[in-house]
């Protein structure tokens, strides 16, 4: 069966500068996503990894080459493209969760919900990450993980297309971070969404459907995972 | 940093520049009058009499006490100035035979001093030659005792008696229609059979000499010429004139500054705190590296001084440069030959140490709190800071705000100190806005009730002396005329207890339209059949209350002493009176059907028929219009207040603006990374802008209210300070004021919102994901 393709990218390449150094942290990269599945990127800290993922999502132009999303051309999108793009069909998870201290779990998902064009209840985004609870709880009353966990509901309430996951479990012990994953694994699942993990731990990779490997700006290796572990079996 | 450095200074500047401003002002004029009354040997007490001989002189020397005495002639004239159709008059001073010798002298501006041996030479005041474009050479028609004399412009001068040239009964100078004149005492003399004696009297007193007594004997020995009682130099027109304004200016020169560095100083210390409190990362960096607290204190108090130091430095620039621009006006207003600019230490100094002492405070109470958390603890991510629902939404408002909205509403909830804070810093700014344009408001409202509802004729027409009523008639029948009311003016000195007040007694008639009284409320009230009515700031100077009697010492005549009930109070915003029905003034004087003048509405069509009409009378010796009235008033409230508030007005300005930009700064720097993850979620520009603004926008919204009460209050205190014998200020603040201040505000924020727009445009959105707040 021919694979819906949500991203393709051809000879990718961004370039910094760094003052008078100039640093390639990609260096033409090719690379298919199809809909649905579920990638791990993974990679050591100046990999190319997160510069990566930043462009898949909109935030970050690339230096030279192409990325299509759905026969969409990012590459040569403008600011106010790329913001409605990232409105309607991405969906992010960072490291530090980035919510917004002042609403509660509900509103930080609401926050989404009332630009998005087919959303999902907040309720309903909170229930499938297991906090159907804690609805009305300020990210300071929450646990890292809960925390977390909201900002998968909230990245995921959107009904994206593509679900892009910077280290979400970077900042969390093991425990807490397997229930997060458990949670990406069940948006994957029963929702569809296409998922991007970025890690540099090689052990979340047994849950993906592939697995890309970065070094030095460049696609090392791609492996598809015969058979997925479920997160909840993982250990780091 | 540096758009907020740079606006921290300027804050402070305009507190500074404000400061050095008004106290240089006040000093360098103080210290100017000083010393021109110095070089002209302005006297210390002054007399005059009807006529008494030269000898007495000699009697009045040899008193104890007595320094140097000089005599001379005095005589109101009336004058005609070719092409000049309005009436004039003015004071004729004898010059002695040596003018560089002696008290009083002439500061001569132009020309030369008048041969002491010529009867058709003349000196003008520089205020009048100036009015009329007179130069030495000229010509002028002086009426000297009923003969209409043609005389020559030899010289135009300045005289430390009439620094401050002002008509008797006039509240405001008119150089136009009053002028001083000095003659060859000689030829005066003649003219008013003076030869061998004199009517005016100064002199200055022995370091030892008891001022009150030198006046009791020198009352006792003029008594019988006429003496119209001596007074000394608090007492004389000028002086007393420019001291109250001074006295004004001092006021105002303590009030702005202290309400301009205060407020200032609060900002800086806020704006700095806040700053400070945006470093906490910086802070536990320094630490980790093993800088203690009290280093990482002198760093950023390093970094406060030299903020300070650039805002003390242009606001002293500023400052000396106002205060010499505004001395030079002054100094032009008031006809000092020269200023002597005093810019004293002290100012410099308190400037300089109340700015750095608000930055010190505000710095070291935020760098204490940053440094005090462990450097560890302060490079981890913060915890979410604590947030719940706002009262408005617990109300059951919550469904209708959106979740911008109510981000919004929490955070300035969750900070209450801070919020309410950042709405007094921006209050204030409106407030100061205030008090520079308040005044403008009450001169109008001033002129309205003085001239639109109390003193309404078109015409004020003094005679000689005191006349029968029959004169009213006379200008009754004047071409133009409509009609007059007639009024008696009498010199008095008032006296209750200890205390007592020189001022004119005015008889009126009741019910007359063109000379009306007001009440508190400024509705016009009956004048009682007896007593006397006195302007309210009158009664309180004297210590009186309605229905106490008052001791009236009549400066004229046989200056009998009476007893008079004080029937009531009236508001009157110009000038110091005491109002007396005209039969009763003229009871009281136990004389008859006495007029002193009148007042006439006239048509306009008409007035220089009128004028030509008035100027043949013989009897009459001067006519105030009251237009050119008005005019004056706004001359001189103009040039000593308007300027003053407008530069005032632009500090505030600046301070407003200085405070809105950085409150808005530090909004952004405390949610920038908040509105970057808004910003990747996919919200636009706009609406992350209007979270920003938003907040940004409530407090200032919040502030405005809260800044007219502050502003009100800060009216109010300079208002209180403005009461003086020339005129008290009142409280009048139009709906103008108001808007003004708010607007500024407004466009201060709108200006701030558009800078900081700017920067949310440009927000990092990868590197706001990196790292942790």
């Amino acid at each position: 069966m021919q694979q819906e393709i949500v991203f393709q990218a051809r000879g990718l390449t961004k370039v910094y500068s760094m003052g008078e150094v100039k640093v390639h942290a990609l260096k033409g990269i090719d690379l298919d996503l199809y809909a649905g599945e579920l990638v791990v990127l993974l990679g050591a800290s100046g990999s190319g990894k997160s510069t990566l993922l930043n462009i898949l999502g909109g935030l970050d132009t690339a230096t030279a080459g192409h990325v299509n999303y759905h026969g969409r051309d990012l590459t040569v999108a403008n600011d106010r493209e790329l913001t409605d793009y990232r409105r309607h069909h991405i969906g992010f998870v960072f490291q530090f969760y980035n919510l917004i201290p002042s609403l509660t779990a509900r509103e930080n998902v609401g926050v989404v919900t009332e630009i998005a064009r087919d959303p999902m209840k907040p309720e309903e985004a909170l229930a499938i990450v297991g906090l159907g609870e804690r609805l009305d709880h300020f990210p300071a009353q929450l646990s890292g993980g809960e925390q977390q966990r909201v900002a998968i509901a909230r990245a995921i309430a959107k009904r994206p297309a593509v679900l892009l996951c910077d280290e979400p479990t970077g900042a969390l012990d093991l425990a807490t971070g397997i229930i997060v994953l458990e949670a990406l694994e069940r948006v994957n699942r029963e929702l569809g969404t296409a998922t991007v993990l970025i890690t540099h731990n090689a052990e979340i990779a047994d849950m993906a459907d592939r697995v890309i490997y970065l070094r030095d700006g460049l696609i090392t290796e791609i492996r598809k995972n015969e058979e997925k572990r479920a997160a909840g079996s993982l250990k780091w | 940093m540096k758009g907020q450095a740079l606006a921290i200074s300027l804050v402070i500047a305009s507190g500074v520049a404000t400061f050095i401003m008004s106290r240089s002002t006040h000093d360098s004029l103080e210290r100017t009058q000083a010393a021109f009354y110095q070089e002209t040997r302005f006297a210390e007490l002054f007399a005059t009499l009807k006529r008494a001989p030269e000898s007495l002189r000699q009697r009045i020397q040899s008193l104890p006490g007595v320094d140097v005495v000089e005599t001379g002639t005095l005589a109101d004239v009336k004058v005609d100035i070719e092409g000049f159709a309005d009436p004039v008059r003015g004071i004729l001073v004898s010059l002695p035979e040596n003018p560089e010798d002696g008290l009083n002298r002439l500061y001569l501006r132009a020309g030369r001093f008048v041969d002491p041996r010529r009867d058709d030479e003349l000196i003008v005041s520089e205020a009048f030659a100036e009015a009329h474009t007179l130069r030495p050479g000229d010509g002028l028609y002086v009426v000297i005792n009923g003969r209409r004399k043609h005389l020559r412009i030899v010289g135009v001068a300045l005289s430390p008696e009439y620094i401050y040239q002002i008509a008797p009964g006039d509240i405001f100078p008119d150089y136009k229609r009053y002028g001083i004149f000095w003659m060859a005492r000689r030829a005066l003399s003649t003219a008013y059979d003076m030869e061998g004696a004199f009517n005016n009297l100064s002199l200055t007193l022995s370091a030892q000499a008891q001022e009150a007594e030198v006046i009791e004997r020198i009352d006792d020995l003029l008594e019988s010429y006429g003496g119209l009682g001596a007074y000394s130099r608090e007492n004389q027109l000028s002086h007393r004139y420019l001291s109250e304004e001074f006295r004004q200016l001092e006021r105002m020169a303590m009030i702005f500054p202290i309400i301009f560095l205060g407020v200032s100083a609060f900002l800086l210390n806020m704006v700095v705190s806040r700053m400070v409190g945006t470093q906490r990362e910086q802070i536990a960096i320094l630490k980790a590296f093993g800088y203690s607290t009290t280093d990482v204190g002198l760093h950023y108090i390093k970094l406060v001084i030299v903020i300070v130091i650039i805002g003390v430095g242009i606001g002293l620039i500023c400052g000396v440069w106002l205060g010499r621009g505004l001395g030079g006006l002054y100094m032009e207003f008031y006809r000092f030959p020269f200023l002597a600019f005093e810019l004293r230490p002290g100012t410099i100094v308190t400037a300089a140490l109340v700015s750095i002492a608000a930055a010190l405070l505000g710095t070291i109470f935020s760098v204490r709190r940053a440094a005090g958390i462990a450097p560890a603890e302060a490079m981890r991510p913060e915890a979410p800071a604590i947030y719940r629902e706002t009262f408005f939404e617990k109300m059951g408002l919550k469904r209708v705000l959106s979740q911008p909205s109510r981000m919004i509403a929490r955070h300035i909830e969750r900070r209450p100190m801070k919020s309410f804070l950042s709405i007094i810093g921006i209050a204030m700014a409106c407030a100061i806005m205030m008090v520079g344009s308040f005044q403008e408001d009450a001169i109008d409202y001033m002129v309205d009730i003085q001239f639109g509802r109390a003193q309404r004729e078109d015409l004020a027409v003094t005679f000689v002396e005191p006349t029968s009523r029959r004169a009213l008639y006379d200008l009754e029948n004047t071409p133009g005329v409509q009609y007059g009311e007639p009024f008696r003016v009498v010199p008095v000195k008032l006296r209750f207890g200890h205390r007592h007040y020189r001022t004119g007694i005015q008889g009126i008639e009741s019910g007359g339209d063109l000379q009306r009284l007001l009440n508190k409320d400024l509705n016009v009230i009956a004048l009682p059949a007896s007593g006397i009515v006195l302007t309210e700031y009158l009664g309180k100077r004297l210590g009186v209350q309605p229905g106490d009697t008052l001791t009236v010492e009549v400066l004229t005549g046989s200056r009998p002493h009476r007893e008079i009930q004080v029937a009531a109070f009236v508001s009157q915003y110009l000038g110091v009176s005491g109002y007396m029905e005209l039969s009763a003034l003229n009871r009281l004087m136990r004389e008859g059907n006495a007029i002193s003048g009148a007042y006439l509405a006239v048509d306009k069509a008409y007035r220089t028929q009128t004028f030509a009409a008035l100027k043949e009378m013989p009897r009459v010796a001067g006519t105030t219009i009251r237009e050119s009235a008005i005019k004056s008033f706004y001359e001189t409230m103009g040039e000593t207040l308007l300027i003053f508030t407008f530069i005032n007005t632009i500090l505030a300005s600046t301070i407003a603006f200085g405070v809105v930009y950085n409150s808005a700064r530090i909004m952004l720097s405390e949610r920038s990374r908040e509105l970057a993850s808004l910003r990747v979620l996919g919200l636009t520009r706009g609406e992350i802008s209007y979270i920003m603004l938003g907040e940004l926008g409530v407090l200032t919204l919040a502030a405005i209210p809260l800044g007219f009460l502050i502003g009100w209050r800060f009216c109010k205190v300079i208002s209180d300070n403005l009461q003086t014998d020339l005129y008290r200020v009142p409280l009048i603040l139009e709906s103008s004021t108001f808007g003004f201040a708010a607007t500024v505000v407004l466009i201060s924020t709108f200006v701030s919102g558009l800078i900081v727009r700017q920067h949310l445009d440009h927000l990092d959105l990868v590197a706001v994901l990196k790292t942790k707040e």
